[in-house]
């Protein structure tokens, strides 16, 4: 990636005074279009929140030590109310600040997934589509044998040889989950290769890495963030999975499937345990697909001409 | 000799296509084609769909590798070319395609995509980059806020002036206009024509222009040559092809022409074989 800055670094005046304003009114007309269909609004307002409890949760829960493995026998297991929103757990810490805590796990372990996964996937599906032939057969059967297998029970293995842990799941998704980003930008790639501006390019003699950076990613960002965007949701999940599992954050951590493993043996008594945690789980996985879906209908053509 | 831009003899170019789940079947497009351009002149390449027009165009850029045959531009044999000199090449025969919707980037300034040419050949400061930018964009008749803008915000017209624009950049010796007009407005197609003659002479320019039409043919070329099939079945003046075609294709593709006229009827064609 960093022949991409490199070939940015040296573009010229031309376009530089005018881009930023050109970026702003698209990111202006995106918001526009975002905002006529209902649904993206929601899952932009959900992202938003959660984005929001992120950055900010730890210095804003009522109870910040909940989430250092603090134990407070009086107060465990108690109902939601006033106090505790959403009830106390096993240890007597409060749902709700472990909740609103484990925000930033997740959604740093789903930033981390998605974005190694396009880092690895997206260059081998651009040279794949674009150089054809021999390259393309290899990386695309490669991917493949990826592809057969279902993600989980891929990164289950790798996990187990890394040992458990917050950083090795993150990683073990990140490996199991590139192959998608290649089919995609494969696919996108080979149908912009053939282009004429594409051509254009190469009858003036820019090099493949000009073309593959300069021509052919900047044309590929719409599905790709499309896919980020509904990545983001999958990948909490998964992270969450294998939390559950025992495989990745552990107990005193405040990370949402962790938190599921534990109360899973109170159910259905002490329903609260279970069912806070699930609920983030579901709502910012169902935040990010609904955003992923408005951002996909931003970004097709057919409706964008309307 | 001396006079000669470019030479291409017994040129053929055949492509492997698949036929059924596993064999391939090998289609000439190009076969055993001779021609020479010489500097200045502009020659019409004609010739229906299919025929292999477009590929010798794109052979004679360097853009598909050819199967068999020699073609030398301004002296240089591309085919033994390094990669080096290949690019530097560039600098001396361009192209302009069919399409201008498709032909530029669409998230590229116009200035940007003026300026690419300059910035992939390298050698070039930037105050000449924007020197040439400004004498360029003068040629081609848009005004300069315009470099600011994006292809999508151009008419069909202006899309092509500035493919001809960029192609004209590096101050080429060869020009290959593949069907440049195809996708414009009737109106626009003579604008473009025009523009394309008067520039065949301030920059001393030789074209090779690919066309299907034969009324643009006529107004632009010196010469042409017919291609039928992958070959290239009659080629002369241009108004010896036109009144006294030798060969049949010839004749079915001057028939097969719509003349503008009152009393018009579908044309007849004269040989259905």
């Amino acid at each position: 990636m960093s022949e991409a800055s490199a070939i940015e670094a040296t573009a010229t005046s031309a376009d530089a005074s005018e881009n930023p304003r050109g970026v702003w009114r698209e990111a202006r007309r995106a918001l526009w279009l975002l905002s006529r269909s209902f649904s993206s609004v929601v899952g932009l307002v959900i992202v938003a929140i959660f984005l929001v409890l992120a950055i900010l949760g730890p210095y804003i829960v009522p109870y910040p030590g909940a989430s250092t493995g603090n134990v407070d026998m009086s107060s465990m297991l108690l109902p939601p109310s006033m106090e505790h929103w959403f009830g106390t757990d096993d240890m007597g810490n409060d749902i709700f600040s472990r909740v609103v805590i484990g925000t930033r796990i997740s959604l740093q372990i789903g930033l981390t997934i998605t974005l190694g996964a396009a880092v690895i996937g997206v260059p081998l599906g651009i040279f794949s589509g674009y150089l054809g032939g021999n390259v393309r057969r290899v990386i695309m059967a490669f991917t493949d044998l990826f592809l057969a297998l279902p993600s989980l029970v891929l990164a289950i293995p790798i996990v187990t040889v890394l040992g458990p842990g917050v950083t090795n799941a993150t990683i073990a998704l990140a490996i199991v989950w590139w192959p998608g980003y290649v089919r995609l930008v494969d696919s996108k790639a080979l149908s912009l290769s053939k282009e004429p501006f594409v051509e254009a390019a190469r009858a003036m003699g820019a090099s493949t890495l000009r073309i593959v950076f300069r021509y052919m990613l900047p044309n590929c960002t719409s599905p790709l963030i499309v896919k980020a965007s509904l990545d983001m949701g999958a990948a909490i999940l998964a992270a969450a999975g294998l939390g559950f599992i025992g495989l990745g954050a552990k107990a005193p951590s405040p990370e949402w499937g962790a938190m599921l493993s534990v109360a899973r043996g109170y159910l259905p008594t002490w329903w609260w345990f279970a069912v806070f945690p699930g609920l983030a789980i579901y709502v910012s996985v169902l935040g990010f697909n609904l955003l992923g879906d408005g951002l996909r209908d931003i970004f097709d053509p057919r409706t964008t001409s309307q | 000799m001396p006079d000669h831009v470019a030479r291409v003899a017994g040129l053929r170019k055949t492509f492997q296509v698949p036929d059924g789940p596993f064999r391939k079947r090998e289609v000439t497009a190009v076969d055993n084609v001779d021609f020479t351009l010489e500097r200045g002149e502009t020659v019409g390449l004609v010739g229906e769909s299919g025929s292999g027009k477009s590929t010798v165009g794109r052979l004679l850029l360097g853009l598909l590798p050819p199967t068999g045959g020699e073609i030398v531009v301004l002296g240089r044999d591309i085919a033994a070319l390094p990669a080096r000199q290949m690019r530097s090449l560039r600098r001396d025969i361009q192209i302009v395609f069919q399409n201008p919707h498709t032909s530029l980037h669409p998230r590229m300034s116009l200035g940007r995509a003026m300026a690419e040419p300059l910035l992939i050949q390298g050698g070039f400061s930037r105050s000449e980059i924007r020197r040439r930018i400004s004498t360029m964009i003068d040629i081609i008749g848009l005004p300069e806020i315009f470099l600011g803008r994006y292809p999508h915000e151009l008419s069909g017209g202006q899309k092509q002036r500035l493919c001809i624009a960029r192609a004209l950049m590096l101050n080429p010796k060869i020009l290959v206009l593949d069907e440049p007009t195809s996708a414009l407005d009737v109106s626009v197609q003579a604008q473009i024509l025009e523009f394309l003659r008067s520039l065949r002479a301030e920059f001393g320019l030789t074209y090779l222009f690919i066309s299907h039409n034969l009324a643009v043919v006529q107004a632009m070329c010196s010469r042409i040559l017919v291609m039928y099939r992958g070959q290239i079945v009659e080629s002369g003046e241009t108004r010896q092809i036109l009144t006294d075609p030798q060969h049949a294709y010839t004749r079915r593709l001057l028939s097969a022409t719509l003349e503008p006229t009152p009393d018009a009827r579908l044309p007849v064609l004269l040989d259905s074989g």
